[in-house]
């Protein structure tokens, strides 16, 4: 009896929501078919690829991809280079928005104000070979390079910025921080704006410097908001993104520049070692799994809130 | 009280000094590159281009202008992003809309299901070769179906409807109203400066768009612009030059830096103009996918 009315309810509710399950429907077959059927392909990694025989083919191999990548030259060098280039973004980039935030909001002139938000706005929309593009030629070493023909004028010799290892960190920083700086200053603006501004009017009464508005009040406001950000900006630390280091490096610069991603793409694309690539690329989604999925936790417990 | 004024002036001072230079550094390229584009080549080479453009010189944008293969990128471009974010837009409404529904069986279950790919996925090479088997290698489909969902803004357009108080659909249920209705007529307008900021977002990603066109796509007539002005920019390529043979060689180098700029004014234009007017829609946005829906 109680089965039946179960059923009937489900029955009904099923009737009722109809159309949500419709609508729902290509979304979850687009999550299947590109989300979750490469998943089990990572089998690759403990797999010989044999042309013909597909993805699933081939005999097993265990754990000799990886065993030959950690004791391959290249492990200890992507690795370092991945983790090097987010902690300096990370060390860098992370307080010049929040230091930019407060000095905007306390801008008085309103159109002034808005004008520098738009404009610190701009780069973020710009695309990465745009990007790379502009900084390939403002620091190319002919007379055609903007920042070398600075650097003459001054008094100093050319650099080839674009063939000297040394200098790769240093630009892929900066144009992150130039791209970046504005836009990931929207949440911190945002979170001032939500401040008490009764907090403000009785500091005023009491005579308060500015300087010390910012450190009492501003700051120790938005402390949650840089905390969150900062926690899962550490999740993403083996993360780094393909796109620009591709556009951005050459062999010559490789001892600094080559990251997981890259070495990945130059592996499996390009060399078409399709098993060993695949170990490489598994072993740096199982980390950054971990490591996403940890700050995320750590996030939602020091402040009940996460991204997602 | 002196003291405090002092101390307030030095405040201002340093808060409007860090509020200009942010403005000059972000400026300043831009600046830059389009004086160049447009100025006296003589003027460029004897290094007078530093602010506005000097003289008068045409004839890099007259190389980009008249040359095919921008044009063919173009239109690639404009195909992938027109199609692409209306594709994009369809399947985010629907997704965010079923996954807002309290009612909606199995809602936890599909939200983990979503939010599952953004921890984890299959990796480059998995995903490359099923990309290749499913047929979709160097065919316009490969820049559309494969991005057809940017989990993080589905969320974001999840958090949205959401917020819509539950009277609103309960109302119109009483009146007769099925869901499709109630999307459609109710929810989508009540959303709109989301669904703006959504449509940007889609858009800009799929003008931008370079990794995926270099990965999957052979053929030249399939290319989107990125991957031409890759070849232009940073490979410094010549292919521009090809019609104007006549240009002497020392000059070649001017009119090349020229063509660049030139090519990244033409092909950036389009979004630093749409963008200023979207702007008020932008911190709605992120604070609302900054908060768990």
């Amino acid at each position: 009896m109680e089965k039946k009315v179960l059923k009937k309810r489900l029955l009904k509710a099923a009737r009722r929501d109809k159309y949500l399950y419709l609508l729902f429907f290509p979304v979850f077959v687009y999550y299947i078919v590109f989300c979750y059927l490469p998943i089990p392909g990572v089998v690759l990694a403990f797999k010989e690829f044999k042309l013909g025989s597909g993805i699933y083919g081939g005999s097993w191999i265990g754990l000799d991809n990886f065993k030959l990548f950690f004791s391959s030259v290249y492990s200890y060098r992507i690795i370092r280079n991945t983790i090097l280039l987010s902690v300096y973004t990370l060390l860098f980039g992370f307080p010049i928005p929040i230091l930019f935030a407060v000095a905007v909001t306390q801008i008085r002139h309103k159109n002034f104000r808005r004008f520098v938000q738009t404009c610190s706005y701009l780069p973020h929309f710009i695309s990465t070979v745009v990007l790379v593009g502009i900084m390939k030629n403002f620091f190319a070493v002919d007379s055609s390079g903007l920042v070398n023909n600075i650097i003459i004028k001054l008094g100093g010799t050319r650099i080839n910025f674009f063939m000297d290892p040394s200098w790769f960190r240093t630009l892929y920083v900066g144009s992150g921080i130039w791209q970046g700086f504005g836009f990931s200053s929207i949440i911190y603006i945002s979170a001032i704006a939500g401040i008490d501004p009764s907090l403000y009017e009785s500091a005023q009464v009491d005579g308060i410097t500015k300087f010390k508005e910012v450190w009492y009040i501003t700051l120790p406001s938005i402390i949650p908001t840089i905390i969150i950000l900062f926690i899962l900006q550490l999740g993403r630390i083996m993360s780094v993104g393909f796109e620009k280091v591709f556009l951005m490096y050459n062999p010559a610069m490789y001892e600094t520049s080559d990251i997981i991603s890259t070495f990945v793409y130059r592996r499996g694309i390009e060399n078409s070692d399709y098993s060993y690539s695949t170990a490489v690329g598994l072993f740096n989604s199982l980390i950054n799994f971990t490591l996403v999925f940890g700050s995320n936790a750590l996030c939602r417990r020091l402040t009940n809130t996460s991204l997602w | 009280m002196k003291f405090k004024k002092m101390s307030d002036i030095i405040f201002d001072v340093l808060v409007y000094f860090i509020a200009v230079v942010a403005f000059v550094i972000t400026l300043y390229p831009f600046l830059y590159i389009f004086s160049v584009s447009l100025s006296d080549l003589d003027a460029i080479n004897r290094g007078e281009v530093r602010f506005l453009p000097v003289g008068f010189d045409f004839s890099g944008y007259k190389e980009v202008l008249t040359d095919k293969n921008i044009w063919v990128a173009y239109g690639n471009t404009i195909f992938y992003v027109v199609v692409g974010t209306t594709c994009n837009m369809f399947m985010t409404i629907f997704g965010a809309y079923a996954l807002s529904r309290k009612t909606f069986g199995m809602r936890r279950f599909f939200n983990f299901f979503i939010s599952f790919t953004m921890y984890f996925s299959g990796g480059l090479i998995p995903t490359y070769l099923l990309i290749t088997n499913l047929g979709l290698y160097n065919t316009r489909l490969v820049m559309i179906l494969p991005v057809m969902i940017s989990t993080y803004n589905m969320m974001i357009c999840r958090s949205a409807f959401s917020a819509v108080p539950d009277e609103m659909m309960e109302s119109a249920s009483i009146e007769g109203a099925n869901d499709i209705h109630i999307l459609t007529m109710i929810y989508v307008r009540l959303i709109t400066p989301t669904l703006v900021v959504l449509i940007l977002y889609y858009a800009v990603g799929h003008w931008n768009t370079f990794f995926n066109a270099m990965l999957y796509l052979k053929d030249d007539h399939l290319q989107p612009l990125q991957v031409l002005l890759r070849r232009v920019l940073i490979q410094s390529s010549q292919e521009l030059l090809m019609d104007s043979l006549t240009v002497e060689q020392e000059k070649r180098a001017l009119v090349s830096i020229q063509i660049r700029y030139a090519a990244i004014i033409v092909s950036t234009l389009p979004i630093l103009m749409v963008y200023p007017f979207l702007q008020k829609y932008f911190i709605s946005g992120i604070m609302l996918g900054a908060v768990k829906g």
